[in-house]
């Protein structure tokens, strides 16, 4: 059985070109313009490996309503040029419904695009700009798009003028350029115009990246001080928080290493100002030691992760769920610690958020784990709310009586005395120690602070927000991170085609919770695991920790190829016998 | 701060001392160090609750615990970054590293050059005993090429770190060398490089008693400098890099720009950055 797999209210466009082409600022303003006018949408982006002008692809999805992933097609590709198109063409799935608007200019198609059946249309970018003034190609393009879509010109005229006007672009011109981009898409058929969009309040939309989202999330949750170094795709994260820190009266350092990030983290904390660290896969690999340090000393401090392809070095500019086994067992010893997934571009903010607050009211380190496609993805979106304010880090009140910095309290949770108190002074220290903070080698003080530490996080009431539960049924598939989104969107279709889906995506992946998912597995037979990973570490963590019913199935793959819906619904609508 | 003077401060070192017995060993020259690091605290008067000790990994890095003052014993080499961060964060602490050899020029190296680049102020007491003594006997940075050992029969063959040096070049602001047997001149030292803007930096050779035995006859090699110290770094370099290893004394008193930071946690108002988002 299969069914079409596009949301049919959602439209996708992609945009290719060479280096200096302007394929991500077309895409980009394009969204900006369907965004003012009312819909929502999406952009993600490819890019080759060089620093500046390389060949770049702009996804952009654009719907009436809120777009989290991508569709399974495009409906539209605009190819400004094809050279190094075949560095593309998997990120681009087209069939015989897609059309293709190609420069006349821009050489000629690959035999691989051909063959999808798309519907090739040549149109004279170029011609057409060399005869205007101040015109380039892919503003024509843009035009096009516009009057193709249906976004009113007035919207996207704005979104250029907004976004080139420091670059010398007058009104007029870009005006004429769109005007004369919009005529081409004239002679069209009306098939790929959108829905129109749901009347709404124009102020609560945001344009947002999930690393803005996260730096906004840090913020909320009153992070103050971030030590850093810069590692793709994370550095935009970075580069966004540090003057909005300045402006709020925070500080962010660049420092010499990941090492130096996490340590000075740490010691800002220490000092009893909420502090992050912002990496990718490699960095978190240098940071793991001090992880350990900040579970032993009970030092609040958050690291985002932005995942990218791994090992080593691997594929920095793409997405990739693979982080998941070191921010979990990275650690050395016997360490628990906190580790959150985010699940969309908003959700970074929302989870980042959640992550400040644990990390303070349970004095321990937390992982966010974010990921290049949403890291770096540029959504139109409601503006999500904020969360309400979690218990603050329980400080200390000291004076004249002994001070335990480590007592072992009901909740695990010892108050913390900040450097300035008289009265608290105590050692954090990476050794183990006793509830005084005195250094200790005995098998009692480890055991009491091992206990101590675990049951602290165990304890906590973590609320409903561990995981993001949708729909009931007997089937359930288990998510998490970006992934959630093309699971969602298989799971809406799968019901329209009759298969009740329920779905499970983890936002609290450490610690565990086994009650709660015990009681959200009741009545499943059948669960399919879908995660972006080689060697499906999401499975195999699903399998230490929970009861999963005998029926299992998985989709795991590597990145960087997004897992698409209609992936997910093919493998929900086929009948496998389980093993 | 001198010899004849005594010492008139409301606090005696023994406030900045805690219960806490060291483990090192009879006649360790560290014992000297942290006497001669109370007794700069107390000269200067600083409130114990109002500084930090901040250490790694090493013999040298056990000293937050027996102090009163507030600690902070992390991983290995990486003492410079936390302190940094802490100082960022809390201005108007008073933060000091204490570290060893093989802590400070090791494995915190990368942290080491950067920590005197960025000049943040603070203090790096460095107790250099040109050995390994926590892992009982492997060379450090600074140990002789031809020191023999388990570990590097007959010698790494590696030319010694010139910590001072490096640190001139690095970028520090204060640098001098003192002695664990003197710990009242080792004490002078601290407290102007306490008091001195910018990242200090004070190497104090603190003989290891049980791995280097024949560092006990350092007593009778060090010397003090025959010269003022000099706010030219030109001078200073020459200085250092024609020295012998064991003149004591302040080397270089420069004026470069502090980094430094200030951190206000009280203002929630996110509207504005909020509004920036907005379509």
């Amino acid at each position: 059985m299969n069914v079409p797999c596009s949301q049919t209210q959602a439209t996708s466009i992609a945009i290719m070109g060479s280096g200096g082409a302007g394929a991500i600022t077309t895409g980009s303003l394009l969204l900006e313009a369907a965004g003012q006018a009312g819909w929502y949408g999406l952009l993600t982006r490819s890019v080759g490996p060089q620093i500046r002008g390389g060949e770049a692809l702009a996804m952009v999805r654009l719907a009436p309503t809120p777009v989290t992933g991508h569709g399974d097609r495009y409906d539209v590709l605009v190819a400004l040029d094809w050279h190094n198109a075949g560095r593309f063409i998997a990120e681009i799935p087209l069939n015989d419904k897609s059309l293709i608007f190609a420069d006349a200019e821009g050489g000629d198609p690959p035999s691989a695009i051909l063959a999808t059946g798309a519907h090739l249309i040549p149109l004279p970018f170029t011609d057409l700009a060399d005869e205007l003034p101040n015109a380039r190609p892919n503003l024509l393009a843009l035009g096009m798009l516009s009057e193709l879509l249906g976004i009113p010109m007035d919207d996207t005229v704005q979104a250029v003028v907004r976004a080139l006007s420091g670059k010398g672009l007058s009104v007029t011109h870009a005006t004429d350029a769109l005007a004369a981009g919009g005529q081409l898409a004239t002679t069209f058929p009306d098939t790929q115009r959108l829905a129109p969009p749901s009347p709404r309040d124009t102020g609560t939309h945001w344009l947002v990246t999930g690393n803005q989202a996260a730096a906004l999330g840090a913020l909320r949750g009153g992070i103050r001080f971030a030590a850093v170094y810069p590692i793709t795709p994370a550095t935009d994260l970075s580069e966004w928080l540090a003057l909005r820190l300045q402006k709020l009266g925070g500080h962010l350092i660049q420092a010499e290493d990941e090492i130096a990030s996490m340590n000075m983290v740490l010691g800002a904390s220490f000092g009893g100002i909420p502090s992050m660290t912002i990496t990718s896969g490699p960095g978190l690999a240098l940071m793991t030691e001090t992880l350990g340090l900040a579970v032993a000393a009970e030092i609040p401090s958050v690291v985002v992760n932005v995942m990218r392809g791994g090992p080593s070095t691997g594929i920095p500019t793409k997405s990739e769920q693979s982080d998941l086994n070191i921010a979990l067992y990275g650690l050395h010893g016997d360490a628990p610690h906190l580790v959150l997934a985010a699940q969309s571009v908003t959700d970074c903010l929302v989870t980042t958020q959640w992550a400040v607050q644990l990390s303070e009211t349970l004095q321990c380190p937390a992982i966010v784990l974010s990921d290049q496609f949403m890291g770096q993805a540029l959504t139109v979106c409601e503006r999500p709310a904020p969360l309400p304010d979690g218990p603050p880090r329980r400080i200390a009140e000291v004076g004249a009586a002994r001070y335990d910095r480590y007592a072992l309290t009901e909740d695990g949770i010892s108050p913390m005395a900040i450097p300035g108190a008289l009265g608290g002074q105590y050692t954090a220290d990476g050794l183990e120690h006793n509830a005084h903070g005195t250094p200790s080698s005995s098998a009692a003080d480890h055991l009491l602070q091992l206990d101590k530490r675990r049951l602290k996080l165990e304890q906590y009431d973590y609320g409903k927000a561990w995981a993001e539960i949708d729909g009931e049924g007997e089937t359930a598939v288990l998510t998490w991170g970006s992934t959630t989104a093309a699971v969602l969107e298989a799971a809406a279709q799968a019901r329209t085609a009759g298969l009740a889906v329920k779905v499970i995506a983890l936002r609290l992946l450490s610690p565990t919770r086994p009650e709660h998912m015990t009681l959200a597995l009741q009545g499943i037979q059948r669960v399919l695991v879908v995660e972006q990973s080689h060697s499906a570490q999401f499975h195999h963590f699903l399998r230490a920790h929970y009861t999963l019913p005998d029926r299992v199935e998985v989709i795991s793959r590597p990145g960087p190829l997004p897992i698409r819906p209609g992936e997910v619904l093919n493998h929900l609508l086929q009948e496998i016998d389980h093993e | 701060m001198n010899k004849a003077e005594p010492l008139v401060s409301r606090y005696s070192h023994e406030d900045y001392k805690s219960t806490v017995k060291p483990i090192w060993c009879p006649g360790c020259g560290h014992f000297g160090v942290e006497t001669s690091l109370f007794r700069a605290l107390a000269y200067l008067e600083l409130p114990p609750e109002q500084v930090a000790i901040i250490s790694g990994i090493g013999c040298s890095s056990r000293i937050p615990a027996y102090t009163q003052c507030y600690g902070f014993h992390g991983v290995h080499g990486r003492a410079p970054a936390v302190a940094t961060g802490l100082k960022l964060a809390r201005p108007e602490l008073t933060v000091i590293v204490t570290s060893g050899d093989g802590d400070a020029f090791s494995i915190g190296g990368n942290h080491f050059i950067h920590a005197c680049r960025r000049n943040v102020d603070m203090t790096l007491l460095v107790m250099d005993n040109e050995v390994y003594g926590m892992t009982k006997g492997q060379p450090s940075p600074t140990s002789p090429a031809d020191w023999d050992s388990k570990i590097a029969p007959g010698g790494t063959g590696f030319s010694p770190f010139a910590s001072l040096a490096v640190a001139l070049a690095s970028g520090a602001n204060f640098i001098a060398r003192g002695f664990s047997g003197d710990p009242n001149g080792v004490a002078r030292l601290l407290v102007e490089a306490i008091q001195h803007p910018g990242f200090s930096f004070v190497q104090v050779l603190s003989p290891c008693v049980t791995y280097r035995p024949e560092e006990r006859f350092w007593k009778k090699t060090v010397h003090p400098s025959s010269v003022e110290s000099t706010n030219d770094p030109a001078v200073a370099g020459h200085r250092l890099l024609s020295d012998d290893g064991f003149t004591t004394g302040v080397f270089y008193v420069g004026n470069r720009p502090c980094y430094s930071a200030t951190v206000d946690t009280s203002n929630h108002d996110l509207r504005a950055i909020e509004e920036d988002l907005a379509l």
